[in-house]
């Protein structure tokens, strides 16, 4: 391995291409190294940025390791109880129309406990935005099987791999709401390269600036690691997932009707 | 200028909603209160008022809602009944923890399990102790009229709104079915979003540059803190059981014997009193109309002056153990329940009377 040299020059302010938003807070964010949640958390606060719209949104943080969204959001948010973010931005919308309203949500969050919210809202057309962090496991549990697990995939509690005859299988909830006559646009993204970062980036930007044409729900999955729950390494855990979970959650838009 | 109907209670409590300003309205059907989003539904208050009435997919869904809205500083309420305030428990105790008002409905029918869609007192536990986990506590009004029923849909946002907590208001398949007359408050206006920034400054309305960004959690995962936060939520019960006691007194001024009801059993009773009463038993009632906070005094207060408490409830027994803890053995305290959907009739409470208390 190459010895690393460090170069000051590139920290220097006037050498910067790019800084981190200042919509993120200062606060240690709580994941672990390595994992997705804090690039999806930097660029949905990058699109509230660059849309300039900190004072007319409010996010609403689920249960999983992303709990604590709020102590690294600023904005105005409230915490869910497990499975019920859709609910509250259900009412938050209805009675604020003129906010943007998004939930960031987990699997086991969204596509388990919170399996009806999820169905009934999108159903409804909720003009909200809904991210979604699939990374087939429950991460801040320790590593439980989600519902998003894939066929053989190993848990704390599959230690021998997902058994499907018994355990079930996995689910596809974005194709599932993709099919609601209330889902106006539904994308299955990544944020483990630079390239997919910025797709996923755009993924949401349209996804909140749908919430001015009021004609339904957006819904951005976003296929992320959890190398903890996986028990690899970061690097690992991407490529296990370019390998294991593209190929059954495919990358790219579900519906778009605009 | 109060107007005069002649309405269900539920439509009451329902027509009362829009006038006290309600925001939103969330609700799902469950018989003996499904008149109230049927009322609201064909009222259109949101032509009316603005007010949003929606039916959600499920009791959990409907409460969270009332959790989303609550938390931009709306007024907002649901009802319900006895399963379906199980169901809701979770999104309770999640605004009790995140210190957040709204009001409650509860038609509480005969239980455990689906039981009976008659009325019923079997949810006072539930209702008073708890109900979902951790140590909170519920503002909880117990209408024994129509009017009440339309009264308290008002008191109730201005007592949730002063505690910033969840009010319930304990109500039954009677009172909610029953017709009487009724006397409405004028329509008061919605508060517009500028009024709630000012009114509510924690809501969460959108940052704007000038404050820090407001969060609605219930989450503290420090153990230290999550006990200050307790100690804040158990001081705000105290002030609650200081100031907001409401009971009613009929007939007490000489009692020998009280019998305490509340909602339909207190009706009940006050037509047992008045039949002891030509009997020339001394017999008053005590009706609590907050049941948290307890009418504790005024237990303690009647405690010495009278032989005995016959409690009436629609429950196998669970208000007696309140007033037990405050008479302390001091004199009889005995329990008359009818339950699973009955309800008592008033000469089989002056025999209860009589073989509980006065014979024994
Ligand atoms: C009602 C309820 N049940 C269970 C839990 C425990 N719990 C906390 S996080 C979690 C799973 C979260 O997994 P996921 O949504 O996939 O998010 P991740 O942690 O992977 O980001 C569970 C089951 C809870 N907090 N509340
Ligand atoms: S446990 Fe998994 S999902 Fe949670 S922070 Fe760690 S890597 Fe991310």
């Amino acid at each position: 391995m190459a010895e690393f040299k460090h170069n000051p020059e590139i920290t220097q302010e006037e050498n910067l291409v790019y800084k981190r938003t200042d919509l993120l807070t200062p606060a240690t964010l709580s994941y672990c190294p390595g994992c997705g949640h804090g690039t999806a958390h930097r660029i949905v606060m990058e699109v509230v940025e660059e849309m300039g719209i900190q004072q007319d949104t409010i996010g609403v943080a689920p249960v999983g390791c992303s709990v604590l969204a709020y102590e690294f959001m600023d904005i105005d948010m409230q915490q869910a109880a497990h499975g019920r973010a859709p609910a509250l931005a259900t009412a938050i919308k209805r009675l604020m129309p003129e906010k943007f309203v998004f939930t960031y949500q987990g699997d086991g969050d969204l596509a388990a406990i919170g399996t009806a919210e999820t169905i009934h809202t999108v159903n409804r057309g909720e003009n909200i935005t809904i991210i979604f962090i699939n990374n087939g496991i429950y991460g801040m549990t320790g590593g439980q099987m989600a519902p998003t697990t894939l066929a053989g995939m190993k848990s704390s509690t599959s230690p021998y791999g997902r058994d499907v005859e018994i355990m079930g299988n996995p689910i596809k909830i974005t194709e599932l709401v993709a099919q609601l006559d209330g889902a106006l646009y539904v994308t299955r993204q990544s944020v483990h390269t630079a390239n997919a970062v910025r797709r996923a980036k755009r993924a949401i930007r349209k996804a909140f600036e749908n919430q001015k044409l009021n004609k339904g729900t957006s819904f951005v999955e976003i296929v992320s690691n959890c190398n903890s729950g996986w028990k690899m390494t970061p690097n690992d855990a991407n490529q296990w997932m370019v390998d294991n979970m593209f190929p059954f959650y495919p990358i790219g838009d579900i519906k778009d009707n605009k | 200028m109060r107007e005069l109907h002649l309405m269900k209670g539920n439509e009451a409590f329902a027509e009362a909603l829009i006038r006290a300003g309600a925001d939103g309205y969330f609700g799902y059907p469950i018989t003996p209160q499904s008149e109230v989003m049927e009322y609201l539904m064909a009222e259109k208050p949101y032509e009316r008022t603005g007010m949003v009435v929606l039916q959600a997919e499920s009791e959990i869904a409907a409460i969270n809602m009332v959790y989303g809205g609550a938390a931009c500083g709306k007024r907002v309420v649901t009802s319900s009944s006895s399963p379906g305030i199980s169901l809701k428990q979770e999104g309770i105790t999640y605004m009790c923890g995140a210190e957040l008002p709204c009001v409650i409905m509860n038609a509480v029918r005969g239980g455990p399990g689906l039981g009976t869609i008659q009325p019923a007192q079997s949810d006072y536990f539930q209702s008073t102790k708890g109900g979902g986990h951790g140590d909170y506590k519920l503002l909880v009004l117990a209408p024994a009229s129509v009017q009440e029923m339309a009264d308290f849909a008002k008191l109730g946002f201005e007592l949730a709104f002063k505690y910033r907590n969840p009010v319930l208001i304990l109500s039954d398949g009677a009172i909610g079915q029953m017709m009487e007359k009724v006397e409405l408050d004028p329509q008061v206006p919605r508060w517009t979003n500028e009024e709630i920034i000012k009114m509510h400054p924690w809501a969460t309305t959108g940052k704007p540059p000038t404050r820090e960004r407001n969060i609605i959690t219930s989450l503290d995962l420090q153990s230290a803190t999550n006990e200050i936060h307790n100690h804040h939520l158990q001081a705000k019960y105290r002030k609650m059981e200081e100031e907001e006691v409401r009971y009613e007194l009929v007939n007490c001024d000489d009692a020998e014997y009280i019998i305490v009801a509340y909602g339909t059993s207190a009706r009940i009773s006050l037509k047992a009193v008045q039949l002891a009463r030509e009997e020339g038993i001394k017999v008053g009632l005590l009706r609590p109309i907050t049941l948290f906070p307890f009418p504790k005094k005024i237990v303690r207060e009647l405690r010495e002056r009278v032989k005995g408490f016959l409690s009436v409830e629609m429950s196998a027994g669970q208000m007696v153990e309140d007033i037990r803890l405050e008479v302390e053995g001091k004199v009889k305290v005995e329990h008359f329940g009818r339950y699973g959907g009955i309800v008592h009739t008033p000469t089989e409470i002056v025999e209860q009377l009589k073989s509980k208390l006065i014979g024994g």
